[in-house]
């Protein structure tokens, strides 16, 4: 019987004790109707080696491909070490902390990631991460809302991440909360002040400012913070922490600088994985820290005086607030963010500095490639990081499949999203791309535009 | 010692990181980071140690017997991850085409299959993150139903007090009052108190069933009736779907929709509280509201369908699709387990329970609903012992780690005084119960003849009680170098 080690002789022993005959008389209390229970299609058991066996069937048959799709989710190099240390059994196969003193170990380090994050964003304090970037922008939104009390309005660019916006949709809509979607300057692919202020005149509770935004490029973060605090509104910041590198961290965007940071974890050590689990992350000023939602790690003394950690704040949660909670979450993403703060020590201020820095000369390397070719342009003048928007002279759709053919996942096609670019795909290169890749993509994106 | 404070200035490895420091060209100078973050600056092998010697400071299921009530702490297989592991899982992108990802959808539609058999639902979608995520899928795709029919005039919850404290909380985030209904003496719903708060106000009723008291709730098809005929819907929380898994399927008693813990039922890791995921099951009526998206099987390919395809449907909830490696692990887990396995899981996850109650019940330990069968988990009230010791439930749990337990959850629910909620699960064997029945009546003895013993306890963990007043009053959330 896989994973139960009960004998015959134990099964005997405890029914005994228990005063049943048979295990079966366990569930004498469930009404008869109700045991159906038959699995007409549960297959039958298999052993460890033939289900090997058949996920191995399974992944050789997705096989890989040379990756230039970003969109939210990044490839970057993974030391061993992160993984092998945080699929030890002591992190692994243990559950929230509510053990403290039997806890230490997931405790101590969600407390040194609560610092990276804090450091990395600029804010003054961080929770102990999310389910990931999208509904951690849907949590930061619905705080928001909390604190500014007059306003259930979130004004948001269309240069955040199209899904995103769909998720806080999905997630706000239930509490009575407008999201206002903002336009984009078809120039810069840029969110522009001037065009927001008749988007001001009514109050609202926060902006949401994308750093850097969908199309891969930098807003103007300044004046955006700016322009949302003159309002009496929360700048929210959504941002890629891999960027925070190299790019100005929110809390010193403009004169006060953003209220509260989110985004997506997964560029800090977790692998692409078919979209999970990743984490979000929520970083805020000290002032918002009651009304954050999830966990908190927070550091004190035992009896003996003695340093430790605990989850503090507590009376935000449902567990002891129950329907007035700040939010009805109770996980993090505990294992996501144990690998993730192993990558950071890994990569070091100066390591983690020049992976985001060669993605950025990467991507504009191959950007100059690109260009080259007959009919490929780049379509927003804004500055970038490691992502651009790219128009193409035949549709997307048959430029990717034609690339996909050769192995190559060549980018997102942006149709869906965005129809009024024409035929645009959305193209990353992060540090894991070679000058030999980007020469090898180069050559047969030409090929097949020229066979198109 | 923090990581930090092992950190020293210029220190780093050079093989993880590019060798050449790449310009950067474009970027105005306002928008440039001034100062480094705060990252450590340590070796490999300091980093590696130092979060080897952390992972030592848990208590865990590889290290540990974990009977967190409510919890489903079972053994996690280690083929379930090493094979969700395997490369061309990790490499694939979330936006690469479905024809990339045949062998990744197989598990998956497989997977929505297996759960559609055993929860007796019409559909599931995967993509719910965490149950407190599943929830509020449900209670939204709830709602999503009632107004699709114009029936506005739904504003209720029903909730009954043993509930998780995620219940009412995710039925005002969907917009909703609660409504609180008590539980009678032996731990049922009380149905007088259910008939008298239903009407044509009640958007639904939320359920766990066995509910967090251990037992099985008898009335559940009358219960069922009741909400029914109103028009309101019916909400299964999955939490303890383990105790009844292969016996009775959430489906025929009457639930509209349910959530699935994974990270409990499907053996998925913990990972120190995440990540989760809880697939959502609905009956036909849900169907045109499920999240997208959804994998379905045409001409002999996978897809995923959105919204085009589910235009009622209730919208995304998470940026791709879930906790994609959640699922597979789960996905491994089933087909180890097959059919038959299945079946056993709530019958030996109820032989431990009830051999457990039976035992601590003979140790001394007062049950609190004694006249119950356990579920896959039983509830010990220690009222009577803090009357006569002042030993408290918290005193009992931290004495437990100094004996090498965890300890089972305490104060919740929070109708019964004292107590603790013990689930062993189906995996532990019965030399292992019996050394817990034996760690627990050594603490009994102790709370009678050194009391102060146990109150000061735990001793031999890593550090001792620990202040979690001063924790929320002086909050240091956030290392900074000079409070080291």
């Amino acid at each position: 019987m896989p994973f139960i080690p009960h004998t015959e002789e134990d099964i005997n022993t405890m029914l005994a004790s228990i005063g049943a005959n048979t295990i079966d008389e366990l569930f004498d209390e469930i009404p008869a109707a109700l045991k159906t229970g038959s699995l007409e299609r549960v297959p039958p058991g298999l052993s460890e080696m033939e289900v090997s066996r058949l996920m191995l069937e399974r992944a050789e048959m997705d096989g890989r491909y040379l990756n230039f799709i970003g969109a939210g989710a990044y490839e970057h190099h993974i030391p061993a070490a992160v993984w092998q240390i945080t699929t030890r059994g002591e992190f692994y196969s243990s559950y929230t902390p509510y053990q403290a003193e039997a806890s230490q170990g997931t405790l101590q380090l969600l407390y040194e990631y609560q610092t990276i994050m804090a450091s990395l964003t600029g804010m003054d304090v961080s929770n102990a991460s999310m389910y990931d970037g999208a509904s951690a922008l849907a949590e930061a939104a619905l705080m928001a809302v909390r604190s500014h009390k007059s306003s259930r309005r979130i004004l948001m660019p269309t240069t955040v991440h199209p899904v995103y916006r769909s998720v806080v949709r999905a997630i706000v809509k239930n509490q009575g909360i407008d999201v206002v979607e903002l336009p984009y300057c078809k120039q810069s692919g840029q969110t522009l002040v001037e065009a927001l202020d008749e988007f001001g005149k009514e109050e609202f509770a926060a902006l949401v400012i994308p750093q850097p935004n969908f199309f891969g490029v930098l807003e103007e973060v300044d004046a955006l913070t700016d322009w949302a605090h003159s309002k009496n509104a929360l700048a929210i910041a959504v941002v890629n922490p891999m960027a925070l590198a190299i790019l100005t961290p929110p809390g010193e965007w403009g004169e006060k600088g953003a209220d509260v940071a989110v985004g997506e974890g997964q560029p800090l050590g977790i692998p692409l994985s078919s979209g999970g689990p990743y984490f979000g992350f929520m970083a805020c000023k000290q002032a918002l820290v009651r009304q954050m939602p999830g966990r908190i790690i927070g550091r004190t003394t035992d009896l003996d005086g003695k340093s430790g950690f605990v989850l503090t704040l507590q009376a935000r949660e449902q567990h002891i607030r129950r329907s007035k909670a700040t939010s009805n979450i109770c996980t993090n993403q505990g294992l996501m963010v144990t690998a993730a703060t192993i990558y950071l020590s890994l990569t070091g201020p100066e390591g983690l500095r020049r992976i985001a820095a060669q993605s950025h000369a990467n991507t504009l390397a191959l950007l100059e490639k690109l260009e080259n070719c007959k009919g490929v342009k780049r379509i927003f003048s804004g500055p970038l990081f490691h992502e651009t928007v790219i128009s193409l002279p035949a549709p997307a759709k048959d430029v990717l499949q034609a690339l996909k053919n050769q192995r190559i996942l060549g980018g997102l096609n942006l149709d869906e999203y965005y129809p009024e670019l024409g035929s645009a795909m959305l193209v990353c290169a992060t540090e894991t791309k070679t000058s030999a890749d980007l020469e090898n993509y180069t050559e047969k994106l030409a090929n097949a535009i020229d066979n198109l | 010692m923090l990581i930090f404070e092992h950190s020293r200035p210029g220190r780093r490895n050079y093989s993880q990181s590019p060798a050449t420091s790449a310009e950067i060209a474009g970027i105005p100078e306002n928008l440039m980071r001034k100062a480094p973050p705060l990252l450590p600056e340590v070796s490999e092998m300091d980093a590696v140690r130092h979060y080897t010697r952390l992972s030592q400071k848990n208590f865990s299921i590889d290290t540990q017997f974990y009977p967190l009530g409510s919890c489903t702490m079972k053994y996690n297989p280690r083929a379930c991850n090493s094979l969700a592991m395997l490369t061309q899982f990790l490499a694939r992108h979330p936006r690469a085409p479905e024809s990339t990802g045949q062998g990744f959808l197989a598990c998956m539609y497989e997977l929505q299959e297996i759960l559609k058999d055993v929860t007796g639902m019409a559909g599931v979608c995967l993509t719910p993150m965490a149950g407190a995520q599943g929830e509020l899928i449900g209670i939204s795709m709830i709602r999503a139903y009632h107004e699709s029919r114009g029936d506005s005039a739904r504003t209720e919850i029903i909730v009954p007090d043993a509930a998780h404290g995620t219940n009412p909380a995710t039925a005002v985030m969907c917009g909703y009052k609660v409504v609180e209904i008590p539980t009678d003496k032996d731990g049922d719903v009380d149905m007088e108190a259910l008939k008298a708060a239903v009407g044509p106000q009640t958007a639904g009723l939320m359920l766990t069933n066995p509910s967090t008291l251990g037992v099985f709730e008898k009335n559940v098809a009358e219960m069922s009736k009741i909400v029914h005929e109103v028009g309101g819907l019916l909400y299964y929380d999955g939490a303890n779907l383990n105790a009844i898994l292969g016996k009775v399927k959430p489906g025929d008693m009457g639930f509209d929709v349910i959530h699935i813990n994974l990270h409990k039922t499907f053996s998925t890791p913990h990972g120190g509280g995440g990540p989760g995921s809880a697939p959502v099951g609905v009956a036909p009526r849900l169907l045109p509201f499920m999240p997208v998206p959804v994998v379905a099987l045409e001409n002999g390919l996978y897809r995923w369908l959105t919204e085009k395809e589910i235009p009622q449907s209730i919208g995304r909830l998470s940026a791709h699709m879930g906790n994609a490696g959640v699922l597979l692990r789960a996905y491994i887990y089933v087909r180890l387990l097959g059919a038959e396995g299945m079946h056993r899981v709530a019958e030996f996850a109820a032989l431990n329970a009830n051999y457990l109650m039976a035992e601590l019940s003979k140790a001394g330990f007062e049950i609190a609903y004694p006249n119950r069968r356990a579920s896959h988990e039983f509830i010990v009230t220690l009222k009577d012992l803090k009357e006569s010791t002042g030993v408290t439930a918290m005193n009992v749990a931290k004495r437990l780690l100094d004996k090498g337990y965890h300890a089972p959850t305490i104060y919740f629910p929070l109708l019964v005084p004292e107590c603790m909620l013990i689930e062993p699960a189906e995996t532990e064997s019965k030399e292992t119960l019996d050394a817990f029945v034996a760690a627990m009546k050594e603490i009994l003895e102790e709370a009678h003849s050194q009391p102060d013993l146990v109150k000061n306890a735990p001793h031999t963990t890593p550090v001792r009680r620990l202040d979690d007043v001063k924790a929320a009053r002086e909050l240091d959330l956030v290392w900074k170098q000079h409070s080291a």
